[in-house]
């Protein structure tokens, strides 16, 4: 009895879920600690095997972080690519799943279209796109006289939006996926009587579909801020590096350049560490206002 | 209505697959006609691309090297996510709250964040750069479809379990002949899912791997794409041709194995 309120009912449940929770430790709490703690000291790569001391140095790495004018740009950056992607993907990925669902011929082939793009590499696609988009490139050749000068990719207005638009598409397959099971547990009721009241089909998808998803709605805003604020391959490869003049950088591609290849870990710390306070404020904010009733 | 909704449906899923189809052209090409025209050719198709990118990456090494890293991260997965899973879904031992309460934390915080202090522990500190382990590591167990694991596992009905506790069988031996058989389904929409990560992975095995004949093939390739490509006769023509080499085996897996990459199996681990 003693040994069972000690270690539950089942103590065998500890050992089999022991190596999960021995990872968990390793690979997230223990350097999400160490982040923290290093944005807070003056840490630098030092020579292996060699003694240094990494004073405490309070605020000054967040300072530096919140002066940088690069760092400031990339967080506006991520608020441009946030502001067209969340909106687009949420719009479209709850329509497309809701025509989806009810569509009767060639589901297979039009499922699988949607989401082959979230399967496929973002090296992969991006390659595409650079063909695609680049000044000599087929859309503009389509667009004839309508191409924008400079080109999209090396447009500073235009960069971050069309990064923006590829990530939409990249990542739409996967929230549709989310919608369609939403929609599966719609009470097939509320619809009837909404079209017994003579609701139009806008007026049920308004009144209906879109209050009944909202928790899958909430998911699937979360989980796109979460993308955004871990964007990194498509401002590395398809504007060479956040270009132009660091119109496209993201946070983490400035972690990265500052952190690794300048050799500042501290100063990448803060910024990481800035980032996730962005994200859970959001997210908290996200919450509020579509969970409340 | 329903014939309006097919044809919008229609034509938003040509233009999802229209890059795909200029990327397989695109690479066949042997010089880049980006005339509306030359996205249809009707000859002058050649192999000569994959030949050009295969001297400048290793196609196939890359190839093992993605393998390898993938092949890892599903082990990792499949064993002890499982284990994870099933305690989580039906043992009642201390510290299952926690660990639960993890399990959803962990999902929220963006990878990104634990690059650097990541980085420092297993490439300075354990030396780990340029290993297949360094690579597997962060990734080797799948929250996700630990996630997934434990719904499963969840709604299996109690009796099945109270019963073969009643015959005496241990908990592995529960798991591995009761519980295992019956989320077949499951383990494969969970190791689909797992797959896409690691094999399209570009940001860590970027940082780990400053060897080429330990770059997977996104490294290797965007390696390509960001320094040699200006030096190539057909730049374009060799990226594609990798691109199709790298997309390739995972859109051949999906497309395979499309009717488990289903809503409800995802459904029951959204529900939460």
């Amino acid at each position: 009895m003693l040994k069972e309120r000690a270690l539950g009912r089942h103590p065998v449940g500890m050992i089999l879920a022991a190596p999960y929770a021995v990872y968990i430790a390793v690979i997230f709490a223990y350097p999400f600690g160490f982040a923290v703690w290093m944005s807070f000291h003056d840490y630098f790569f030092a020579a292996p095997g060699a003694i240094v001391d990494h004073p405490f140095v309070g605020l000054d790495n967040y300072k530096a972080v919140l002066t940088d004018p690069a760092v400031l740009r990339s967080f506006r950056n991520i608020g441009v690519f946030l502001i067209i992607n969340v909106p687009l993907t949420t719009g479209l990925a709850l329509l497309l799943a809701v025509a989806l669902n009810k569509v009767v011929h060639a589901r297979t082939f039009l499922r699988v279209a949607f989401y082959v793009p979230y399967v496929t590499a973002s090296v992969a696609v991006v390659g595409v796109w650079l063909f695609l988009f680049n000044s000599d490139g087929l859309v503009n050749t389509v667009l004839g006289p309508l191409a924008p000068d400079p080109s999209w990719l090396i447009n500073e207005y235009l960069a971050m939006p069309v990064i923006a638009v590829f990530v939409t598409w990249k990542q739409l397959g996967f929230f549709i996926l989310l919608y369609l099971a939403a929609l599966q547990n719609v009470p097939k009721e509320l619809y009837e009587s909404a079209s017994v009241d003579g609701a139009t089909a806008w007026n049920r998808f308004w009144s209906v579909t879109v209050p009944a998803v909202r928790p899958a709605t909430a998911l699937v805003v979360i989980l796109s801020l979460i993308t955004g604020a871990n964007l990194f391959t498509e401002p590395y490869l398809l504007t060479g590096g956040g270009g132009p003049n660091g119109a496209s950088a993201s946070p983490v591609l400035v972690m990265y350049q500052r952190g690794l290849q300048q050799g500042e870990p501290d100063f990448a710390a803060a910024i990481g560490v800035l980032l996730v306070i962005g994200v859970l404020i959001v997210a908290y904010i996200n919450r509020r206002l579509i969970e409340r009733d | 209505m329903a014939r309006l909704r097919h044809v919008v449906l229609f034509l938003g899923a040509l233009a999802f697959l229209f890059p795909f189809y200029y990327m397989l052209i695109g690479s066949l090409q042997s010089s880049p006609d980006t005339s509306v025209k030359g996205a249809f050719p009707t000859s002058g198709l050649t192999l000569d691309n994959y030949k050009d990118i295969n001297s400048r990456v290793d196609l196939v090494g890359s190839l093992i090297n993605s393998g390898i890293f993938t092949g890892g991260v599903l082990l990792g997965t499949v064993v002890f996510g499982v284990l994870a899973g099933y305690a989580l879904a039906r043992l009642h031992f201390r510290g299952r709250g926690t660990l639960f309460v993890l399990v959803l934390l962990v999902q929220v915080i963006p990878f990104q964040l634990l690059l650097i202090p990541l980085y420092v522990l297993i490439v300075r500190g354990y030396g780990l750069a340029d290993s297949y382990l360094g690579m597997i590591l962060p990734f080797a167990i799948n929250t996700t479809a630990v996630f997934i694991f434990r719904q499963f596992f969840l709604q299996l009905p109690d009796d099945l379990f109270a019963a073969a506790r009643l015959d005496g069988a241990g908990e592995l031996r529960i798991l591995w002949s009761v519980a295992l058989p019956l989320v077949r389904p499951a383990l494969l929409t969970a190791v689909l899912l797992t797959f896409i990560g690691p094999w399209n992975e570009f940001l860590w095995p970027f940082l780990v791997t400053k060897q080429a004949d330990m770059q997977p093939l996104a490294v290797s390739l965007a390696n390509y794409i960001s320094n040699v490509s200006a030096r190539a006769a057909n730049p374009f023509g060799a990226i594609l041709a990798g691109a199709c080499v790298l997309a390739a085996p995972a859109v051949g897996l999906f497309i395979a194995f499309q009717r488990h990459f289903v809503s409800t199996d995802l459904g029951s681990g959204v529900k939460g």
